[in-house]
């Protein structure tokens, strides 16, 4: 071999070694501190969550990144949260009217999209939990999800030196607490806003809706809006919608925290972000498309104590129907749902193998 | 200026200083006792058997509960708020059961309260460490809050699977708010520091209270409260569980 080879293959190594440093964990999934700044939308309320509690970090946030989307929170390594929260799904899970976790065992409700959940003031469907930082504990504790024990994922993550050296590095502190995994976690998932759809778009003057649209948005606006009010789409409030008690799940809802008689079968009203692309529908995912929603509430057979406010959203005619779709479908946030700051930090590693 | 004048300068200081840190020297170190009856009997996990108010026998494998908001009241009004103090104490654990509180001002305190459990705010803040810690078992995910006290044992009585009894009593909030706050007379107790004395309140806990005043439990019946159903009942009975031991 001359030296001209020698040259040209130690040229070629540089090249590829400068590829991939451009594509590697210091490219595509490098999170600087500008990546974390947390940017209230124009027109939103003030969030409930205070990062005050939880300054975020980049280190903070990549690591409750990496736990996000790691199945070592599960008791046999099988379930991470991204297994029923899906990045393309605005983190809801696609298909599934309820979502199986470990073993294969069901739970008894849709998994809801997670999107600008610094705005929510409760979480589950019943919401029976008052705080950001701790609706983890659920999934990861929950014996048909993760089947895990707090202190056991801790003594886990204590001794994986990554996960030490990273809780060091975001947290100053050789002891990995729950505190800090479920800040950690809450960065993560604090920072997920979508607030860029075309609807968003329309508000600011960036572009226009079609005339079924229009038209989709005011029907929307009086005939749905009192529930899925604001630019969240949801006053937070819960409600009977009339849907049919399902005999095997025996959901009774809001009254199972409440312990009220009057909030049975009471659901917390979902924000409607994305909406489109958060398939199936209802707190058990009965319904598989917009238009089985539409047609229940429009005409669909109601039944129990429900809201008295749906009867004047009977009878909507078939354009009114399609036109709601079609302003629903203005709620998907493409900008959202290709934020690399979201993604998945292991796929690179995996698809390179 | 002379030797002599250093030395005396230097005299001086020194008993300035020593004046001044004893001047300072107004707080002191104050230790609360917490021992676990059974009626009269001490409590003693898992091989004694004891009987409640309607003469049922019982084991106890666990008792934990949490103690916070410690408020001294001194006559004069001088009060003493412990905040940001939260304790678990634990049958199992014997350092658990010691409560230590330094910097506790020098006074004659008439009376002590606290909450058997976690007030409000301390539910709602999110993720908690150190005794909140959710990790230690004390705590609802699904229905957010802190589990202010935990019984576990057996009974012949009981009609659960396994004889067992299982009392997880919590909540801040309708419908089951079992924060309940706990007032002793502790007849002019005194704390002094400046002759570096520790002052040491023995309170005593009463596991048979759970039971009784002013509900009487029969395990029959009531083997098990597990969440805000009958919770208030048995927090009703708690707030009678302690006493200053003589």
């Amino acid at each position: 071999m001359n030296y001209r080879a020698i040259y040209i293959i130690l040229l070629l190594f540089a090249f590829v070694t400068l590829l991939y440093s451009f594509t590697s964990e210091n490219g595509y999934f490098t999170i600087t501190p500008k990546d974390v700044e947390l940017k209230i939308p124009k027109g939103f309320p003030k969030p409930v969550y205070d990062f005050k509690q939880n300054k975020i970090t980049p280190q903070g946030f990549v690591l409750g990144r990496k736990l996000f989307y790691d199945p070592i929170l599960s008791k046999d390594s099988s379930i991470s949260c991204a297994s029923c929260h899906q990045r393309f799904a605005a983190f809801a899970h696609i298909d599934h009217p309820i979502s199986h976790g470990i073993n294969g065992l069901f739970g008894k409700r849709n998994v809801p999209a997670l999107q600008n959940l610094i705005w929510d003031n409760s979480f589950m469907w019943d919401g029976g939990v008052n705080n950001l930082e701790v609706q983890p504990i659920n999934p990861i504790t929950n014996p048909v999800e993760m089947n895990e024990t707090l202190g056991h994922v801790i003594y886990k993550l204590q001794r994986n030196t990554e996960y030490a050296d990273m809780f060091k590095q975001a947290f100053g502190t050789d002891k990995i607490t729950s505190q800090q995994l479920l800040k950690a976690l809450t960065q993560f998932i604090g920072l997920m806003v979508s607030d860029n759809s075309r609807f968003d778009k329309y508000l600011r003057h960036e572009d226009t809706l079609s005339q079924a649209e229009f038209h989709g948005f005011q029907v929307f606006k009086s005939h749905c809006a009192n529930c899925h009010a604001g630019q969240l789409f949801t006053d937070n409030s819960y409600r009977n919608t009339g849907l049919k008690p399902d005999t095997a799940l025996k959901d009774s809802g809001r009254a199972a925290i409440t312990g009220l008689t009057d909030d049975y079968m009471k659901f917390k009203v979902p924000g409607l972000r994305n909406v489109a692309i958060t398939y199936p529908y209802m707190h058990d995912g009965r319904f598989r498309n917009l238009k089985q929603v539409i047609n229940h509430y429009s005409g669909g057979k109601l039944y129990g104590n429900y809201d008295q406010s749906i009867n004047k959203d009977r009878g909507l005619s078939e354009t009114d129907k399609a036109d709601i779709i079609a302003f629903l479908n203005t709620l998907t946030d493409e900008t959202f749902l290709h934020d690399r700051r979201f993604q998945d930090p292991n796929i690179y590693a995996v698809s390179s193998k | 200026m002379n030797c002599k004048g250093v030395i005396k300068l230097v005299c001086i200081m020194a008993v300035v200083a020593t004046a001044m840190s004893f001047k300072s020297n107004t707080k002191g170190k104050f230790i609360i006792q917490f021992s676990n009856y059974v009626g009269n009997e001490k409590l003693v996990l898992d091989s004694s058997t004891y009987k409640n108010a309607l003469g049922q026998p019982f084991t106890v494998s666990m008792f934990k509960y949490y103690i916070s908001n410690i408020h001294l009241k001194n006559s004069n009004g001088n009060d003493y708020v412990c905040n940001n103090g939260y304790f678990l104490v634990d049958e199992e654990d014997t350092n658990s059961k010691q409560i230590v509180l330094n910097d506790v001002p020098n006074a004659n305190y008439s009376s002590i309260s606290f909450i058997l459990g976690v007030d409000s705010i301390h539910n709602c803040n999110g993720a908690q460490a150190g005794a909140l810690d959710p990790a230690n078992g004390m705590f609802w995910a699904w229905n957010t809050g802190y589990i202010f006290l935990k019984f576990e044992g057996n009974s012949p009585a009981s009609h659960s699977n396994g004889n067992t009894l299982a009392f997880h009593i919590g909540g801040y909030k309708q419908p089951a708010n079992c924060i309940r706050t706990v007032t002793l007379g502790i007849k002019s107790f005194a704390i002094k520091a400046t002759d570096n004395q520790i002052s040491t309140l023995n309170l005593k806990a009463d596991v048979l209270e759970l039971f009784k005043t002013p509900v009487n439990i029969d395990f029959s019946k009531t083997s098990s409260v597990i969440d805000f159903h009958n919770a208030e009942m048995i927090a009703d009975n708690y707030i009678n569980m302690f006493s200053v031991k003589q």
